[in-house]
C-alpha cells in the first residue's frame, strides 16, 4: 500500500471525528430524553405506557400515553395501506411502462412532492382536503359502514382519517422514488428469462420483478413509515387534537393525537420545572424508541428472515 | 441446396431496426424440422438481432421494429392477432449468460413457464420438472437440491438449467443465443453434446460466434454479415466449398 503522508492521516482523523459525531449526538439525545423522562416515569410507572389519561393540573397530574402511541400507529398503518399502493404503481409505470418522454418530468414532479413543506401540506389538508375527505370518503363510509365501530361517528374532516390519508400522500415520494430506483436495478437478463417461458408484462412485473427487488421495496416502505411516524406539523393541523381517554383511536372518524402532535401542541403552554415537562420528554423518548425499533425491525426483517444475498432472495 | 425437408421455420425477406438503425436487411433462411441451424458472423452482425426476432423478444426492446414475415409452421407469427406470449411457449428460448430466476429454487425454475400456463403443483409437475432435467442432462447432479436456489449451481449446470426451464414447455424450437460463451470448455461440450440429442425432439437455432461449434454440431449455417444473409447452406458445404468469398475469407479467419 502507498503511504500517502500526513495530509491522509489528518483526513482520517477528521473523517473519523465527524462519523463518531452522529455516534455522539444519538447518545446525547438518548441521555437527555432518559433523564428529562425520569420524572413521569418515577410519578407514574407502567400507567405511563399503558394509560389513557392526560392531566397537567398542578396536585392532579397524571401522564398516560397509551392514546398517543396508539393514534401513532394506526395513522402511519392508514398511511402506508394507502399509499404504499400508489407508490408501487408510481415506481413500476415509471420504471417499466412509461416511454422516456414523460419518465423524467413526471420522476420529478412525484419527487417535488417531498418538497412541499408539511406546515403547506396542512394547511392544504385544513382548508381544502377536508372537505373532499368529508364529501367523498367519510360521509360514504358512514353512511354504509358506520356501523363498524372503526367508522362510527360524524364525518367531520379533522380526525384520524384525514391525517392518515395526509400522511399517505406525503410518503409516496420517498416510497415511490426508492422502489424505482429498485425496480429499474432488477437485471433485465431476469427479465427476459421470464419473457421467454411465456410471461407477460405483468407476470414478469409481479413473479419476477418484484420478487427480485423485494428487500430493496420493503427497505422503502419503512423509510416511509419512518416519516409517517414523525411527521409532525401536517398531522397536527388535521388530527383533531383530542387528549386523554378521547383521543384513544377507536374510530377512524374521530378526533385523535399522535405522539408527534401531541406533544407539537402542549409543550409551548407547560410550565417548566413541572411534571408536565416531564411528560412531553417522555413521549419523546417513546417517539424515538417506536422509531429505532422500527428500524431495528426492518433491518433484521431484510438481512435475516428474507435472507439478502447479493440483492436477491433465496 | 436442397428444400424438401421441411421447414419449421423460416425466416423471408426480415428486415429489423433500432430506432433508425437498420440491423437485418432482407433475410431469408429457412430452419428444418429436427435439425440444427447456426448462425455466425462477426460481432455486429445482427446474428442476436436475428434469433431474437424468431420468438419477438426482439420486441421488447423500445423503438426495435420489424419487417417481413417469420413462419412458424406457415403461420405468421407477426400475423394480426398473434400473441407474442403464445409463440414464446412454442419457440424457447436459452441466453448468452445464463440466467436462472435468482428467487426461485431449481424446481421452480424449471416449473416456472408451466406454473404461468396454470399449472398447479402436484405429480404431474414433478414428473415434468424431472423429465425436462434429464434432457437437459442436470437430474442426476440436482436430484437431491431441487429446493436451493437456481443460482447457487455452477455457471455450466446455470445454463443447463436453463435450457430444463425452456424445455418445460416442450416447445417446438430451441433458440440458443451463443449458449457457451460464458462457459469453460467441459461446460461447452456438455451443451454441445446436448444440443445433437434435443435436435431428435425439437428444431433448434443457435447462434454462435466460434465456427469450430457451428462445423461441430449444426447442419445447416448460415453467414450474416452487416445484417445481410451472406451464404446459407448446408454446414459442411459453407466450412469446405463456400460459393462466395466473404464466406471463405471469414471461416478462414481473414477477418471478424
Amino acid at each position: 500500500m502507498v503511504s500517502f503522508g500526513r495530509g491522509d492521516s489528518t483526513f482520517k482523523l477528521i473523517a473519523g471525528i465527524l462519523a463518531g459525531s452522529a455516534l455522539a449526538i444519538l447518545a446525547v439525545s438518548g441521555y437527555t430524553l432518559l433523564t428529562g423522562a425520569l420524572p413521569v416515569l418515577n410519578a407514574d410507572g407502567l400507567y405511563f405506557f399503558f394509560g389513557t389519561n392526560w392531566n397537567p393540573v398542578i396536585g392532579r397530574e397524571i401522564f398516560g400515553a397509551l392514546p398517543y402511541l396508539l393514534g401513532t400507529l394506526v395513522t402511519s398503518a392508514i398511511a402506508l395501506i394507502i399509499g404504499v399502493p400508489i407508490s408501487l404503481g408510481i415506481a413500476i409505470f415509471l420504471s417499466e411502462m412509461s416511454p422516456r418522454r414523460v419518465r423524467v418530468p413526471i420522476s420529478y414532479l412525484v419527487e417535488l412532492l417531498a418538497a412541499v413543506p408539511s406546515v403547506v401540506y396542512g394547511l392544504w389538508g385544513v382548508f381544502v382536503f377536508r372537505f373532499y375527505v368529508i364529501d367523498y370518503i367519510e360521509t360514504p363510509l358512514s353512511n354504509y359502514l358506520g356501523w363498524l365501530p372503526a367508522f362510527s361517528g360524524t364525518p367531520f374532516g379533522l380526525d384520524i382519517l384525514s391525517a392518515g390519508i395526509i400522511l399517505s400522500i406525503m410518503i409516496i415520494p420517498t416510497v415511490s422514488s426508492i422502489s424505482r430506483e429498485i425496480i429499474t436495478a432488477v437485471p433485465n437478463s431476469i427479465r427476459e428469462g421470464a419473457y421467454s417461458i411465456g410471461a407477460t408484462r405483468w407476470e414478469v412485473i409481479r413473479n419476477w420483478v418484484l420478487a427480485y427487488g423485494r428487500s430493496g421495496i420493503f427497505g422503502a416502505v419503512i423509510l416511509g413509515l419512518g416519516r409517517a411516524v414523525g411527521e409532525t406539523m401536517a398531522v397536527t393541523m388535521v388530527i383533531g387534537n383530542t387528549v386523554g381517554p378521547a383521543a384513544v383511536p377507536t374510530s377512524l372518524l374521530k378526533g385523535g393525537q399522535t405522539m408527534a402532535s401531541l406533544i407539537a401542541n402542549g409543550f409551548i403552554e407547560a410550565s417548566p420545572g413541572t411534571l408536565e415537562i416531564s411528560a412531553y420528554i417522555g413521549v419523546g423518548l417513546l417517539l424515538m424508541i417506536v422509531a429505532l425499533i422500527i428500524n431495528i425491525g426492518a433491518q433484521l426483517m431484510v438481512t435475516r428472515v428474507l435472507k439478502v444475498k447479493r440483492g436477491a432472495i433465496e | 441446396m436442397q428444400s424438401d425437408q421441411a421447414a419449421k421455420m423460416s425466416s423471408l425477406g426480415l428486415s429489423a431496426w433500432y430506432d433508425q438503425k437498420q440491423a437485418l436487411d432482407n433475410v431469408t433462411i429457412q430452419m428444418r424440422t429436427n435439425s440444427i441451424t447456426a448462425i455466425i458472423g462477426p460481432s455486429g452482425c445482427g446474428k442476436s438481432t436475428y434469433i431474437r426476432t424468431l420468438n419477438r423478444m426482439h420486441e421488447l426492446i423500445p423503438r426495435a421494429t420489424v419487417t417481413g414475415q417469420v413462419l412458424l409452421d406457415k403461420e405468421d407469427i407477426y400475423g394480426p392477432g398473434v400473441d407474442p406470449v403464445m409463440i414464446r411457449r412454442r419457440v424457447g428460448m436459452v441466453f448468452q449468460k445464463p440466467n436462472p430466476f435468482p428467487t426461485m429454487s431449481i424446481y421452480d425454475n424449471v416449473a416456472a413457464g408451466l406454473k404461468l400456463t396454470g399449472m398447479k403443483r402436484g405429480r404431474n409437475l414433478d414428473d415434468i420438472v424431472k423429465s425436462s432435467l434429464e434432457q437437459a442432462g442436470l437430474w442426476d447432479e440436482v436430484k437431491d437440491d431441487l429446493k436451493k436456489p437456481g443460482t447457487s449451481v455452477s455457471g455450466g449446470q446455470q445454463q443447463r438449467l436453463c435450457i430444463a426451464r425452456a424445455i418445460a414447455l416442450q416447445p417446438e424450437v430451441i433458440l440458443m443465443d451463443e449458449p457457451c460463451s460464458a462457459l469453460d470448455p467441459v461446460a461447452t461440450a456438455k451443451i454441445e453434446g446436448l444440443m445433437t440429442t434435443l435436435k431428435e425432439k425439437y428444431t433448434v437455432v443457435v447462434v454462435t460466434h466460434n465456427m469450430q461449434q457451428a462445423s461441430r454440431v449444426a447442419d445447416y449455417t448460415a453467414f450474416l454479415y452487416l445484417g445481410k444473409l451472406i451464404e446459407y447452406d448446408e454446414t459442411t458445404r459453407i466450412f469446405e466449398n463456400p460459393k462466395q468469398d466473404l464466406t471463405e475469407r471469414y471461416i478462414t479467419g481473414k477477418f471478424g
